[in-house]
């Protein structure tokens, strides 16, 4: 490897990969912060101290799993029911995993194992972009995952310290996440059959968001877009004509 | 403080939260898979994206019910544009919070 001058360490190389991981952070840490804190603050008040919070968030890291926990906590559900929800509740990663295995080929079982730990919703999304641009690799997804996983310990914390002294909602940073999921929905949309199996999911999630309560939608919407499009034959060409498809087969 | 009963549970549900998330990256990635199931996953991030999205901008309340006028709704129509046309996160993020934002202080 070759070394840059006058920087006898090599720090500024090895940190190379440091940037573009933290760059590609700082929506979802923007996102994570408010709801941290207000996950922080419903804990606190279901009696959990800023220990039992922080122990959550490192061991789970799963937002939405933690904030019913925590009401199942209070509603005094059993140890083992808060832990079978939480099975459902994350079940949808499993998809996550799988469409990522796809760029993680010859890659070592460790920095697997780290990797999956932070596979979120919203890391998922940003890593699932930068992979798909090409200059990607396991390095900078990591630090895009801990990052996040960083603020979200930290907000949670800080939550259950006192967040209800900071105004909810101030500067629409609660529009933070779904912002930032529109313009990585729109950045997936790289083929008709892409779009429609965008098109196909929302409908069908919405749909079952309707008839059955909980987040299964996630994963019966996704399912079943992404099933119905791989069924129909391709014979399309790209949005607008471009052949940005790989030939089949 | 830190007890064994919450202990059990944190334990619990970090291990049922890590299992969906490693598996697939442990037994998938080394793997080359067919391409009817390369296919599928290559849709899966568009129609995850969207399943996560859409019901979050038109339901809403308890009983979940459709919901058209919803702030989040109407935000995110100039949001959209603007994610197309600029297709850049930056720009998209901070515009989309202060278009929700200025919504809210007119509803």
């Amino acid at each position: 490897m070759k070394r840059n001058t006058g920087d006898g360490t090599g720090l500024h190389q090895r940190l190379s990969w440091l940037r573009p991981g933290l760059h590609a952070a700082w929506p979802i840490c923007l996102g994570y912060i408010p709801i941290g804190l207000a996950f922080g603050v419903l804990a606190q008040k279901a009696g959990l101290n800023v220990l039992q919070i922080g122990l959550m968030s490192i061991l789970v890291f799963a937002g939405s799993s933690q904030f019913i926990a925590v009401s199942l906590l209070q509603s005094g559900a059993g140890a083992l029911a808060i832990i079978l929800t939480t099975f459902v509740v994350n079940l949808r990663h499993v998809l996550m995993s799988s469409a990522v295995s796809v760029f993680t080929g010859g890659s070592g079982k460790r920095i697997l194992a780290l990797f999956a730990y932070g596979v979120t919703d919203e890391s998922f999304a940003v890593n699932m972009a930068k992979f798909r641009e090409g200059s990607w690799g396991l390095r900078p997804a990591l630090v895009v995952n801990h990052t996040a996983n960083t603020v979200w310990i930290l907000s949670t914390m800080a939550g259950g310290l006192g967040g209800q002294f900071i105004p909810a909602g101030a500067f629409g940073i609660d529009y933070a996440l779904v912002a930032m999921f529109i313009i990585l929905l729109v950045m997936q949309i790289r083929s008709r059959r892409h779009l429609w199996a965008a098109v196909l999911a929302g409908i069908s999630a919405t749909l079952w968001s309707l008839w059955v309560p909980g987040n299964s939608y996630v994963i019966v919407g996704s399912v079943f877009a992404a099933s119905v499009v791989t069924a129909i034959p391709r014979n399309d060409r790209g949005v607008s004509g471009r052949s940005d498809q790989k030939p089949v087969n | 403080m830190l007890d064994g009963k919450y202990l059990f549970i944190v334990v619990g549900m970090g291990l049922v939260t890590y299992l969906p998330r490693w598996l697939p990256l442990a037994l998938l990635s080394n793997r080359r898979l067919p391409g009817v199931a390369e296919a599928w996953l290559d849709l899966i991030p568009a129609a995850i994206l969207s399943a996560l999205l859409v019901p979050v901008l038109i339901t809403g309340g308890q009983p979940v019910r459709l919901d058209l006028m919803r702030i989040e709704f109407w935000a995110a129509i100039p949001t959209f544009v603007v994610a197309v046309v600029t297709r850049s996160m930056g720009v998209t993020v901070v515009l989309g919070m202060l278009l929700f934002w200025s919504l809210k202080q007119f509803v």
